[in-house]
């Protein structure tokens, strides 16, 4: 199991919004896919699986703020 | 300019063919490939960003439409913006990795090279915090909105040159209750493109590059 984080996405930036999810739970991923959008600051930044597996959860839904090292959402 | 950025004008360009260009030059930079400092202009066309509010169209898509006004969702951070022929785009394609991976400071220095433009050419504008674009006063003249993709940007400037600011009685720019402006306006005389690129890529060296 292998949790999908809120990178680090610059200095002072602490939070994010999930703009979209790419995926659903139950979908076969692999590493270095773009599995979610979130928005910073009118940034928008393409988050990715670290992992090749399939989504068992989506943690933080569209339109829900995360901390930066919160866990998005879960990959068996 | 450096190497490492390369200098393309696409001229007049559909919105969606610029958006396709700037998705495969991406794809080509993720590779090794130069990045790149794009300059465009746009027949009048609405785009929506990842944040954009529900109230932010002040007409209904129709009525919209029906100005001859396309409106496309585009996969960057901010509400609505609007670009129209006199506005300059500047797509900005370059790989973060090698510059620090910072979001905030990217944006920054964006804003910077607009300032800076602007002040060029007798301007004082400003960023604003907590407030993304470039103000002039209380009105807006450049507008930001950027996309990354495993660290490599694309999107980013518009900038109000020539373009008639009454087709933003469309839209809440950026989602905000805010006037618009342009240079034309502001300095009451023509302004060239040519001599705003130009200042745009030394700007661009400087600060961009600079990252």
């Amino acid at each position: 199991m292998t949790n999908i984080i809120l990178p680090q996405l610059g200095d002072g930036i602490t939070k994010a919004v999930v703009a979209c999810w790419h995926v659903n739970p139950g979908q076969e991923v692999n590493a270095g896919d773009e599995l979610l959008e979130v928005v910073t600051d009118k940034a928008s930044f393409c988050v990715e699986s670290p992992v090749k597996g399939k989504i068992r959860t989506i943690v933080v839904s569209q339109g829900a703020e995360a901390d930066i090292g919160a866990t998005l959402g879960v990959i068996d | 300019m450096s190497k490492s950025i390369q200098v393309e004008d696409w001229g007049t360009i559909d919105h969606m063919e610029a958006y396709q260009r700037q998705r495969r030059i991406v794809d080509e930079v993720l590779l090794g490939a130069a990045g790149r400092l794009i300059f465009c202009e746009h027949p009048s066309v609405i785009t929506l960003g990842r944040m954009t509010k529900p109230d932010s169209l002040i007409y209904t898509r129709e009525d919209i439409l029906g100005n001859g006004i396309n409106i496309y969702p585009v996969d960057r951070g901010g509400d609505v913006t609007m670009h129209t022929p006199g506005q300059l785009v500047v797509y900005v394609i370059v790989d973060l990795r090698p510059r620090g991976k910072d979001l905030k400071i990217y944006m920054q220095q964006l804003e910077q090279v607009a300032v800076d433009l602007l002040s060029n050419f007798g301007i004082l504008a400003i960023s604003i915090e907590g407030k993304r674009g470039v103000f002039v006063g209380s009105r807006k003249i450049v507008s930001i909105g950027v996309g990354v993709r495993k660290w490599v940007t694309f999107h980013g400037l518009g900038i109000n040159i020539s373009n008639d600011l009454s087709l933003y009685r469309f839209i809440k720019p950026c989602g905000l209750d805010v006037q618009m402006t342009s240079m034309e306006q502001l300095l009451k005389a023509p302004v060239l493109m040519q001599d705003v690129k130009r200042d745009l890529k030394k700007n661009f060296e400087r600060i961009i590059e600079g990252i």
